[in-house]
């Protein structure tokens, strides 16, 4: 449940005491949204950065077959210890799939979504997928539906999704330049060729296009995912990003290319490098200003179950679900209680006031008459719940990233240190899980905790993270606003003594 | 005359609806083709659609052991571009 305290989309603090109106999270600059396509994204933990800390999703893998390679993807994807897109345990067959979703959504009743993405294409296996929908509308009508494609094959299917009442869409879009798409797909299934090479990217992004045009004309909303690959499409995604603006997409979602020689991927075999937290970031930034970004992505896998950033797949193996006596009519009933109860709770959330008003004012240090500015520093806190600086700095699966400014602080994302990796099992030595900790903070200039151990402690004053534990169990938006002032004053210290020494 | 699916087939199901003969079956540990069955596609496509469509380089021969998808013919780099390749993506 998200915290009343600091409500993590509209967190801020204000020296002023007044509430500022933007933050620097990109999605959040752009206007409200119509209130027609509020409700129609208000409980789709993928559409909506709210919704997400309070409506689980599921993901079916009914969809093995795929009719493009990309580079970022390795086709041998039955791996039960990693969590990243198009990675699976076992494959459903649609009345598998049904039943799995029945006995989730009896379990976990804050269940609103359920997409296929895979493992392969969905509407590369279009048997599979639409017959898995239809049995989901006779048996479970109030959950969504959604669909993930690379979109090679949308254009053909917009109208029988329409008809499946498949209102939002994702569409992996990484480039709309052929060139630069010949370096991601070295090929595609076509009109029964193979085709490679220029040819290929010409043909997938003029089906991609086509069916963003096709589905936005049907009303559906559309989500477009692209793959941030650094030295291939960063400088072009900008462009992208205009041109699914333009066609009437409703949301863009950068996400980090996963790239690892034990993924097996053409990338990752290769050494194709990925991007840092702070090239994701800028790049984010850029392309803030046409459109409306995602950044809660948390990258799951094509049979994920829960909420966002957690997968409780492995409660609902295909063994334990033919043993559980399912209710249908009952479970649909407890939904619908504990939507309406979610949604009380956000209204109530809603009208409270959404921001403390910390008195940073009589934390910070007064600044001289015509001091500067201090600048705007990125901090990272060790916390469960976004509330407390509460949690040990080596327990950590995600840290919240604030940015701080004289003007506030605002909540930026929740960061998993890890994209990737779920089991503790694959993650290798401790000292490589440090070494991608430092990785996912090098934006960062302070991380708070709760406490941290004297090995990781060295490691971020080595690369010029201040470690901070002297806040634990404080609230968030004071420690925050404490360790923000102690920054600003070390270095105009540094610059007293750099003038003196000068 | 008929293809074959090698182990190293990774059981993706591209190509078994494909097929125009019905002769591909989800076998274990691999996909298999039935070569009582399998025309190689002759009269029905150009070209082996099974074949078309696997991802996976060196997993379908045809009727004399040789892969249809020989190493390099997937990624798009051939083996002697492969050290080069790898050095132009890492400089990235």
């Amino acid at each position: 449940m998200q915290p009343t305290g600091l409500n993590a989309k509209t967190a801020t603090m204000n020296l002023t005491g007044s509430r500022s109106a933007t933050t620097t999270a990109g999605h959040e600059k752009r206007p409200e949204l119509p209130e027609s396509i509020r409700a129609r994204v208000a409980n789709h933990p993928c559409f909506s950065e709210d919704a997400h800390h309070h409506y689980a999703r599921i993901h079916v893998a009914v969809a093995p077959a795929c009719n493009i390679q990309c580079h970022y993807c390795n086709r041998k994807y039955d791996c039960s210890n990693e969590s990243r897109p198009g990675v699976v345990s076992e494959l459903l067959t649609p009345a598998q799939a049904v039943r799995k979703v029945l006995a989730v959504a009896e379990a976990i009743p804050q269940l609103s979504v359920v997409g296929i993405a895979g493992p392969g294409d969905a509407l590369a296996n279009p048997e599979r997928t639409f017959e898995t929908f239809r049995l989901l509308r006779e048996q479970a009508p109030d959950l969504r539906l959604c669909v993930s494609t690379n979109g090679l094959a949308l254009p053909e299917w917009v109208d029988e999704l329409a008809g499946d009442q498949v209102e939002h869409v994702t569409i992996t879009l990484n480039a709309i330049d052929p060139e630069i798409g010949a370096r991601i797909y070295p090929w595609i299934f076509w009109r029964h060729r193979r085709v490679r090479g220029r040819r290929a990217a010409e043909i997938l992004i003029e089906q991609q296009l086509l069916g963003l045009e096709r589905l936005v004309a049907r009303g559906a909303l559309v989500k477009v995912n692209s793959v941030l690959i650094p030295g291939v499409n960063d400088a072009h995604l900008p462009e992208v990003s205009r041109a699914i603006r333009e066609r009437g997409a409703f949301l863009h979602n950068i996400m980090p290319l996963i790239a690892r020689p034990e993924h097996g991927t053409f990338f990752g075999l290769m050494g194709q490098r990925e991007p840092s937290e702070t090239e994701l970031g800028a790049l984010r930034e850029r392309c803030a200003g046409d459109m409306r970004l995602m950044s809660h992505c948390r990258q799951c896998r094509a049979d994920a179950v829960g909420l966002l950033g957690e997968d409780r797949g492995a409660e609902f193996s295909l063994e334990r679900i033919e043993q559980l006596e399912i209710d249908p009519v009952a479970a649909m009933a407890r939904r619908a209680e504990a939507r309406a109860a979610i949604e009380a709770e956000r209204a109530r959330a809603r009208s409270a006031p959404t921001v403390v008003s910390v008195p940073l004012s009589a934390l910070l240090t007064k600044p001289r008459a015509q001091a500067p500015e201090p600048p705007v520093r990125r901090l990272a806190v060790a916390s469960r719940d976004g509330r407390l600086v509460d949690e040990h700095f080596g327990a950590v699966t995600e840290f919240w990233i604030y940015a701080i400014s004289a003007q506030g602080a605002s909540f930026i994302e929740r960061r998993p240190i890890d994209r990737y990796c779920s089991g503790e099992a694959s993650c290798g030595a401790g000292e490589e899980r440090l070494a991608r900790t430092l990785r996912a903070l090098a934006d960062c200039e302070a991380v708070l905790c709760a406490r941290i151990g004297f090995a990781p402690w060295g490691a971020l004053e080595a690369a010029g993270i201040l470690p901070s534990g002297e806040h634990a169990l404080e609230p968030v938006e004071s420690a925050l606003a404490a360790v923000y002032a102690e920054l600003n004053a070390a270095a105009s210290g540094a610059q007293a003594a750099a003038a003196l020494s000068a | 005359m008929a293809l074959r699916i090698t182990a190293s087939c990774v059981n993706c199901w591209a190509c078994a609806p494909l097929c125009p003969s019905d002769a591909i079956r989800a076998a274990r540990p691999h996909f298999q083709i039935d070569p009582g069955r399998c025309s190689e596609c002759a009269g029905d496509y150009e070209e082996a659609q099974c074949a078309s469509i696997c991802p996976i380089e060196g997993a379908i021969l045809d009727a004399c052991g040789v892969p249809l998808n020989p190493p390099g013919s997937l990624t798009g780099i051939p083996p002697e571009r492969l050290a080069a390749a790898r050095a132009e993506i890492q400089a990235r």
